[in-house]
C-alpha cells in the first residue's frame, strides 16, 4: 500500500459536483501523475463539507488548508505551489468577511468554530465510496459491538438514556420507538430509513447519504437487530441520484464485507438492505404516507393507531427512522450515552444539522450542538446578514415552520423552544430574512407549497390552505378587508387543529407566526394598502411630484396604458386606478419628479 | 370482554374495547354528524378514512381536535363532542367543503337525499366566506357512461366510491388522483370509465354522498315512449324491485309491494306489464339444463368439461369476468340473464304473438341494478341495432316516474301481472338475494336428476348473507357442491382457487353487489343502515313462501313456451335466442404520457 | 479482501487501515500533537530533505510518535539545508539545520520524546502565511 504524505480532499457533493468538482478531481490526478507525485499525494473525493456558499472546497492536508471557490484551472497553481513549493495559493483562501485576513484552517473560519460535528462527522472526510476507510474511522465498530454483545434491550436502553430523538421533525424519542417496535412478533420486520427528504432548500439527509452512506447502513442494521427485523428498507427520492449511488456502492461493499446479508460477523443475524424510489412528494416524508408509498399505493397519510411499529409496511411491525437519527446510532454506542447526553439542553440531545439559506453571508450545511442560539447561528457560523442589511425574520421548520423575530434570537434551539416559539425544528431548515422581505408574502410563499403538496385526503388541508393561501393573495394585491384578517386567523387554527397529519396541522404555521409576529405589517397591507417592505407589486404607487414635474410630456408619452395625463409644460398626474405599476415613468423621467410610495 | 370507561359531554359510559367514539357516543344517543364515514354491519363494508373531519370532537389532554370516527375510546377519556371549539371547527370545514362544491342543489339528482345538503341545513349555513372573489372551485369534466354519470365538482373526497371499488369489489377502477386542491377520485389517467375495468356494479353510486356519482337517467326516453301512439311499451320488473320500491314512498323497509308496483305500471300507461321473475324460470331451465349436462358428462368420465359452472345473471359479474379472468370465460353459464331473456322472447315470440314488429316495440326493465343499463347496450344483445331491451331504469328512477304521474303509490289497488309473460314461481322471486339462484336452480335440477320431488323446497345451507358460503346438496347419492359469493372481492377469492386448482365445487353463484340484487346500485339508497338490506333479504323469502308455485320448472306458462315455441332447454331455438358468449376485455389502455 | 467474521476481525483491519487516514486524522487536531515542517524548496530537495522527510516520517511511526508532517517552501535558510521545524504541542516552533538521518532520530528521541534540547537550532526570524 502506497504511503501518501498529502491528501488532497475534494467536495464531491451534489452542490459542489454541480460546479464542476469533478473536473478538479480529474485536473488534480492528471497534473499529480504529470509531475510524479501520484504515489506521494492521494486524491479523495468526499460528500459535503458544508460551506456550500464558497464551493467547490478544496482541502490539503496535513497542512489543514481550506481552498474555497476552487477553478478546475486553479489545480495546476496549487500543484506547483502549494503542494510542490509549500506555498499556500492566498488567492484561493477564505477571506474574513470582517477583518479580510486570510484564513487557511476551516477551524479559525466562523462558520466552522462555533459547529459540532457528530451526524456530520465523516462527511467531506473520508471517501464515501470506500468501505476502508469508513472501518479506519471506527465504521462497524458499533454494529459488531452490539452483536457481539447480544443484547438488543440493552442497546435500545441506551438509545433511551442517550436522549436522542428523532431528527424528521417530530423529535420522537428514537430508543422509545424501537422498544414499541421490538415486542410486537411476526414472520417478517422491516427498518426502515426515511430519506424522503422534502423540505425545499433542505440537504442535509442527502449529504450524510452522499458523504458517509456506511454510517446509515450501519445504523439500520443495529436498528434491526434491536427490534428484530432483518430487513431494511430505504425510502430514497428519485431526484438524489447521488446519494442512491452512494448508497448502492456501500451497500454492495458492506455485502461483500460481510457486514450486511447471512450471519453477519458469526453472529447469526441476517440483515440486508433495499432501496426504494419515492417520486418527490411532500407529504410521503410523514411516515404511514411513506409506507403506503412503498407498497405501491397512492402516498398519503393515514389515521394511527395503528402505529407502523404495530401495522407498517405490508402490514408488518415496521419502524421508520431518519437519516440524520441514524447517522447518530454508531457514534452513540461507540462513544457512550453519557457523552452524547452531555451534548444540547435538558430534553434535546446531541446535535442538529441545519441547512442555512436565505439573506446570509454563509449559506451551507451546518451542525451544532442543541442549545445554540439563533444569534450564533445567524451572525457567528452564518456571518450576518447579506450586503449589511437589517435582520428581520428567520424562518424554521421547513414550509411549515414558523418566522421568529429578532427577539427569539437568543433563544436556545431545541424542540420545546422553538414549538413555544412558534415554530418547530422540523428537519432543519432555515431561511433567514431580512428588512426587504414581506411578511404576508412570506407566509403566501410557504403556503403555495403546502397547497400544491398536500396530499388532498383531509378537508381542512385540501381545501383550507387553498383558502388561506386565496386570501393571503387578495391582501398582497391591496384588496384584504380586517374581517379577511379574522377570516385567515380563525381558518389557520382550524385547520391546524382539525388536519389528518403532521403536514395539514403545522401548514398554517407561516401564516399563524407572521401574524403574531408582524401584525402590523398585514394591518398596513389591509388599512393603508401599504406594502411596508415594498415587495408586493400591486401596492405600489407611482406618484409625481407636482414641483419637480417640468411638464416635458417623456411619462406620458410612454406610459402603455395611457394612465398619466397633462399639458406640455404643466405639472403631469398619474391615473392611479388605470396605472399598472410598470415603473416605465419612473425609469423615462429626467427630473426625478416621479417617486415610489 | 375488555371495556373502559369513559365521559362524553359528561354522561359516564362504559363500552368494549376498540370502540369508536363515534359508536360510543351513538349508543347514548349523541349524533355527531359525520360525511366521509360508511359502514354496512355485517356486509363488510368499512370506509374509515378520517378524512372529512366534520365529525371531529375535543378529547382532553389532546393537542388537535380528534376525528371520533376512528378514534378509539381510552379508559378515563374526556370527550367534549360539542364545546364551542369543535362547533366552530366543524363549521368551517363543512363551509370549506361547500365552499368547492356547487351550489346547483335544485337541479341536482341527489337533492333531497344528499348527506352534504342535510349537513348544510344542520349547521344552518345561510353565507361562506370562502365563496366568492379570488375563491376558486374545482372545474372537472361531466362524464356520461352507459350506466353512471360523475360529476367530479361535487366530489367530497370522501373516498366511499374508492372503498367499494377497490376493496369491495376488487374492481381497480377508481382512485383518487392528483395532489392538493385538485385532488379527485377518477379512473387511471383519467380515461373514460368505458376504457377502465369498470363493470358498472354502480356500488360507487350507492354510496355517494352527494351528487358526484348518479345513475344515467332514462326516464324521459320511456315518458316519450309511452306517449308515442306507434310504439308498443312492454315493461319488465326484477325480483328485488318489489320488496324495496315501497321505501320511496315512506312504507316499511321489507314492504312487497308487487301488486301495486303492477299498479302503478299500468297507470303509467304502459301496454304490457310483465315480470322478469317469468324470464328468472326460464333461466333456470337453460342453466338447470346446462349444468346437468356438464355434469351428467363429467360423471360419466369426460374431464375436459369446463366445471364448476358458474352463474351468469349479474351483468356486472360478467363485466368483471371479461376484464379480470378472460382465460376463465368458458366456465360460466352461457345462459343470458333473465332481463335479456325477457328482452328476446318480447320481441320475438310476444311480438308474433301480438303481431308487432320490432322496431314498433318498446321494451323496458325495472332493475334494482346500474348495470343492467350497460347490458341492454351490449352489441350481442341487438338485433339489427335494435336491442332486445330499449331501456332499463332503476328502482329510484321509477319512485320519480310515479311520483311526477301524481300516482298515490301507497293507496293502489293490488292489480296482476300481464299474461303470458307474467306467470312466475317461488324461485324467481329468490333471484333478488344472494344464494337465491343457485337454489332456484338446485330445486329443478334435483327434481330432474332424480324424477323424485324435492323433500324439502327451502334450503337453509345455501342463505345467508356471509361473503362466501358453501354446502354439499345430496342430489340422491350424488354430492354437489355449491358455492356462492357476493361482493366481487368474494367472487375473485373463489376465481384464483379455481386457478389453482383448488376449487371443489361443481356449481357457484356469484353476485357482485353486497347482498345480492336486493343491495343493488339502483336500490332505494339506504344510506348505510344495514337494516334496511337485511329487511329486503327476509322479504324475499317471505315473498317465496306465499307464491303458490316454488319451482321453476312447475312454471305452466314456462311449459307451454317449451311446448309451442322453444322446443326443449338448450335446445336450437334456446341457443338462438337464450344463450351469449363472452369476449376478452383485459383492459388496454392508450395513454397519451406526452400530454 | 477478507469477511469480517468477528469484532477481533473487525478491530484488526481497523488497526491496519488506521494509518492510511493518519495524514488527516492528525492534521484536523494538529496543535495537539507534534508538527513538523519540512522545507522543501530546491535547496531542501538538494540538500536531502525530500529522504530526510521520509525516513523521519518511517522513525516517527517506529516510535509511536504522533507527528504530522508537511512540506513548506524555503525558509531563508539555504545555508543550513535541510531544514525543519519542530513545533511541540504548546510551545514556540524550533528550526533545526543540517539535518540528515542521525539528527533526524536525534531530534525526534531527544527533544520530541524527552524535551532535551539538540544541538543545530537556528533563532527564527520569518512569519508563516497563515500568521
Amino acid at each position: 500500500m502506497a504511503k501518501y504524505k498529502m491528501h488532497v480532499l475534494i467536495c464531491g457533493g451534489t452542490g459542489c459536483k454541480s460546479s464542476n468538482s469533478s473536473d478538479i478531481v480529474e485536473n488534480f490526478q492528471k497534473i499529480l501523475a504529470e509531475k510524479n507525485l501520484q504515489d506521494e499525494v492521494q486524491v479523495i473525493k468526499t460528500g459535503c463539507f458544508g460551506f456550500c456558499e464558497k464551493g467547490p472546497i478544496v482541502k490539503i492536508m496535513p497542512d489543514n488548508t481550506f481552498y474555497t471557490q476552487v477553478k478546475p484551472e486553479d489545480v495546476r497553481n496549487i500543484v506547483e505551489e502549494h503542494i510542490i513549493k509549500g506555498r499556500k495559493v492566498p488567492g484561493l483562501l477564505y477571506v474574513n468577511p470582517e477583518n479580510k485576513e486570510h484564513v487557511s484552517d476551516s477551524k479559525h473560519m466562523g462558520f466552522y468554530k462555533k459547529q459540532l460535528r457528530i451526524a456530520l462527522r465523516n462527511c467531506g472526510f473520508i471517501n464515501p465510496e470506500n468501505i476502508e476507510e469508513y472501518i479506519a474511522r471506527d465504521g462497524y465498530q458499533a454494529l459488531a459491538s452490539v452483536l457481539e454483545q447480544n443484547d438488543p434491550e440493552a442497546t435500545i436502553e441506551l438509545i433511551k438514556k442517550s436522549g436522542l430523538r428523532g431528527r424528521g421533525g417530530a423529535g420522537f424519542p428514537t430508543g422509545m420507538k424501537w422498544s414499541l417496535c421490538r415486542p410486537n412478533k411476526a414472520d417478517q420486520k422491516y427498518m426502515i430509513c426515511n430519506a424522503d427528504e422534502g423540505d425545499p432548500g433542505a440537504f442535509m439527509d442527502r449529504s450524510i447519504l452522499e458523504g458517509d452512506p456506511h454510517s446509515i447502513i450501519e445504523a439500520m442494521a443495529i436498528g434491526g437487530f434491536c427490534i428484530d427485523a432483518t430487513k431494511g428498507l430505504v425510502y430514497i427520492r428519485a431526484e438524489y441520484p447521488l446519494a442512491i449511488h452512494r448508497l448502492q456502492v456501500a451497500i454492495e461493499q458492506a455485502r461483500e464485507y460481510g457486514l450486511l446479508g447471512k450471519d453477519i460477523m458469526g453472529s447469526g443475524f441476517d440483515f440486508d438492505i433495499e432501496l426504494r424510489y419515492g417520486a418527490g412528494a411532500f407529504v410521503c416524508g410523514e411516515e404511514t404516507a411513506l409506507i403506503h408509498s412503498m407498497e405501491g399505493k397512492r402516498g398519503e397519510p393515514t389515521f394511527k393507531p395503528p402505529f407502523p411499529a404495530v401495522e407498517g409496511y405490508l402490514g408488518k411491525p415496521s419502524n421508520v427512522n431518519n437519516v440524520e437519527t441514524l447517522a447518530n446510532i454508531p457514534v452513540i454506542i461507540n462513544k457512550g450515552w453519557e457523552w452524547f447526553s452531555s451534548i444540547g439542553t435538558e430534553k434535546s440531545k446531541g446535535t442538529k444539522v441545519f441547512a442555512l439559506a436565505g439573506q446570509i453571508n454563509n449559506v451551507g450545511l451546518i451542525e451544532v450542538p442543541m442549545g445554540t442560539t439563533l444569534r450564533e447561528v445567524i451572525y457567528e457560523i452564518g456571518g450576518g446578514i447579506k450586503g449589511g442589511k437589517k435582520f428581520k425574520a428567520v424562518q424554521t421548520g421547513g414550509p411549515s415552520g414558523g418566522c421568529l423575530t429578532e427577539k427569539f434570537l437568543d433563544t436556545p434551539i431545541d424542540y420545546e423552544n422553538l414549538v413555544a416559539a412558534g415554530s418547530m425544528m422540523g428537519s432543519g431548515g432555515m431561511i433567514v430574512m431580512d428588512e426587504t422581505s414581506c411578511m404576508v408574502s412570506v407566509a403566501k410563499f410557504y403556503l403555495d407549497f403546502t397547497v400544491e403538496e398536500s396530499c388532498g385526503k383531509c378537508s381542512p388541508c385540501r381545501i383550507g390552505n387553498k383558502r388561506l393561501c386565496e386570501i393571503l393573495d387578495k391582501i398582497t394585491k391591496g384588496n384584504g378587508t380586517m374581517q379577511d384578517l379574522d377570516e385567515l386567523k380563525n381558518l389557520a387554527k382550524v385547520i391546524k387543529d382539525t388536519a389528518l397529519c403532521g403536514l395539514g396541522q403545522t401548514s398554517p404555521n407561516p401564516v399563524l407566526s407572521t401574524i403574531d409576529n408582524f401584525w402590523d405589517e398585514y394591518v398596513a397591507h389591509v388599512v393603508d394598502k401599504k406594502c411596508p417592505a415594498g415587495q408586493c407589486k400591486a401596492l405600489k404607487q407611482y406618484v409625481i411630484d407636482p414641483e419637480k414635474c417640468k411638464g416635458c410630456t417623456a411619462c406620458a408619452r410612454n406610459c402603455p396604458v395611457n394612465a398619466i395625463h397633462g399639458t406640455v409644460k404643466n405639472p403631469h398626474e398619474i391615473d392611479q386606478s388605470a396605472c399598472i405599476k410598470c415603473g416605465t415613468c419612473y425609469e423615462k423621467c429626467k427630473f426625478n419628479a416621479i417617486s415610489i410610495k | 370482554m375488555d371495556t373502559v370507561k369513559l365521559t362524553i359531554d359528561n354522561r359516564a359510559i362504559e363500552v368494549p374495547k376498540g370502540t369508536t367514539i363515534l359508536k360510543a357516543a351513538q349508543s347514548i344517543g349523541i349524533d355527531i354528524p359525520t360525511l366521509c364515514h360508511f359502514e354496512l354491519d355485517g356486509l363488510d363494508v368499512h370506509n374509515r378514512p378520517g378524512g372529512c373531519r366534520i365529525c371531529v370532537v375535543e378529547v382532553e389532554k389532546r393537542r388537535n381536535l380528534a376525528p371520533a370516527c376512528v378514534t378509539e375510546c381510552m379508559e378515563g377519556m374526556l370527550v367534549r363532542t360539542n364545546s364551542i371549539r369543535v362547533i366552530n371547527a366543524r363549521k368551517t370545514v363543512l363551509e370549506l367543503i361547500l365552499s368547492d362544491h356547487p351550489a346547483d342543489c335544485l337541479q341536482c339528482a341527489k337533492s333531497g337525499n344528499c348527506e352534504l345538503q342535510d349537513l348544510a341545513i344542520r349547521f344552518g349555513i345561510r353565507e361562506n366566506p370562502f365563496i366568492g372573489a379570488g375563491h376558486e372551485m374545482s372545474q372537472y369534466q361531466v362524464e356520461v357512461s352507459p350506466s353512471i354519470i360523475r360529476d367530479m365538482n361535487k366530489c367530497v373526497m370522501c373516498r366511499r366510491c374508492e372503498t367499494m371499488c377497490n376493496e369491495m369489489q376488487t374492481v381497480g377502477a377508481l382512485s383518487a388522483i392528483e395532489r392538493g386542491f385538485p385532488a379527485v377520485v377518477s379512473t387511471a389517467f383519467n380515461q373514460h370509465l368505458e376504457l377502465s375495468p369498470c363493470t358498472f356494479c354502480g356500488q360507487c353510486v350507492a354510496v355517494c354522498p352527494v351528487g358526484a356519482l348518479t345513475e344515467v337517467d332514462h326516464t324521459p326516453k320511456i315518458i316519450r315512449a309511452i306517449a308515442d301512439p306507434n310504439k308498443k311499451t312492454v315493461v319488465q320488473v326484477a325480483p328485488a324491485v318489489r320488496v324495496a320500491l315501497g321505501e320511496e314512498f315512506g312504507m316499511e323497509p321489507g314492504s312487497i309491494v308487487t301488486g301495486k308496483l303492477t299498479a302503478a305500471l299500468k297507470a303509467l300507461g304502459f301496454d304490457y306489464v310483465f315480470d322478469t321473475d317469468w324470464s328468472a324460470d326460464l333461466t333456470i331451465m337453460e342453466e338447470g339444463t346446462e349444468l346437468i349436462g356438464r355434469l351428467t358428462k363429467y360423471l360419466g368420465g369426460d374431464k375436459s368439461v369446463p366445471l364448476p359452472i358458474l352463474t351468469s345473471c349479474c351483468p356486472a359479474w360478467v363485466n368483471f369476468f371479461e376484464h379480470q379472468f378472460p382465460e376463465m370465460k368458458n366456465l360460466p353459464s352461457t345462459a343470458k340473464s333473465p332481463q335479456q331473456m325477457f328482452g328476446a322472447i318480447a320481441k320475438s315470440y310476444f311480438a308474433e304473438k301480438i303481431n308487432c314488429k320490432r322496431e314498433d316495440m318498446v321494451c323496458v326493465s325495472v332493475m334494482p341494478c346500474l348495470a343492467k343499463k350497460y347490458e341492454c347496450s351490449r352489441d350481442e344483445f341487438k338485433v339489427n341495432g335494435n336491442p332486445d331491451v330499449d331501456y332499463s331504469i332503476s328502482t329510484r328512477e321509477l319512485a320519480r316516474l310515479i311520483k311526477m304521474a301524481n300516482i298515490d303509490f301507497a293507496s293502489l289497488p293490488d292489480e296482476k301481472f300481464d299474461s303470458p309473460l307474467g306467470e312466475s314461481t317461488g324461485a324467481a322471486v329468490i333471484f333478488g338475494a344472494t344464494g337465491g339462484v343457485i337454489e332456484a336452480a338446485v330445486r329443478t335440477a334435483y327434481e330432474v336428476i332424480t324424477k323424485k320431488p324435492l323433500p324439502k323446497i327451502d334450503f337453509e345451507e345455501l342463505r345467508g348473507l356471509e361473503g362466501v358460503r358453501s354446502a354439499t346438496i345430496d342430489v340422491d347419492g350424488l354430492k354437489l357442491n355449491i358455492g356462492i359469493a357476493h361482493g366481487l372481492h368474494n367472487a375473485r377469492k373463489l376465481l384464483e382457487d379455481i386457478k389453482a386448482g383448488k376449487c371443489q365445487f361443481h356449481a357457484i353463484e356469484i353476485m357482485a353487489c353486497p347482498g345480492g340484487c336486493i343491495d343493488g346500485a339502483g336500490q332505494p339508497l339506504h344510506h348505510g343502515n344495514s337494516d334496511i338490506v337485511k329487511a329486503r333479504w327476509e322479504a324475499i323469502y317471505r315473498a317465496d313462501r306465499e307464491m303458490p308455485i316454488r319451482k321453476s320448472h312447475e312454471n305452466p306458462s314456462i311449459q307451454a313456451i317449451y311446448k309451442e315455441f322453444l322446443g326443449e332447454p338448450c335446445g336450437h331455438k334456446s341457443h338462438e335466442l337464450l344463450h351469449t358468449h363472452y369476449f376478452d376485455k383485459q383492459t388496454t389502455v392508450e395513454v397519451d404520457l406526452g400530454k | 479482501m477478507s469477511k469480517v467474521k468477528s469484532l477481533a476481525d473487525l478491530k484488526a483491519m481497523r488497526e491496519k487501515l488506521q494509518s492510511t487516514l493518519d495524514v488527516r486524522e492528525k492534521a484536523e487536531n494538529p496543535e495537539s500533537i507534534v508538527q513538523i515542517k519540512v522545507a522543501m524548496a530546491t535547496c531542501g530537495i538538494a540538500a536531502g530533505a525530500k529522504q530526510v522527510m521520509e525516513h523521519m516520517m518511517a522513525k516517527a511511526e517506529e516510535l509511536k510518535i504522533a507527528a504530522v508532517f508537511t512540506q513548506t517552501g524555503c525558509m531563508g535558510y539555504c545555508h543550513a539545508e535541510p531544514t525543519l521545524e519542530v513545533r511541540m504541542p504548546g510551545k514556540d516552533p524550533i528550526v533545526f539545520g543540517h539535518v540528515d538521518n542521525n539528527k533526524a532520530d536525534e531530534i525526534l528521541t531527544k527533544y520530541v520524546m524527552n524535551g532535551e534540547l539538540v544541538e543545530g537550532i537556528i533563532p527564527v526570524n520569518y512569519e508563516t502565511i497563515d500568521k
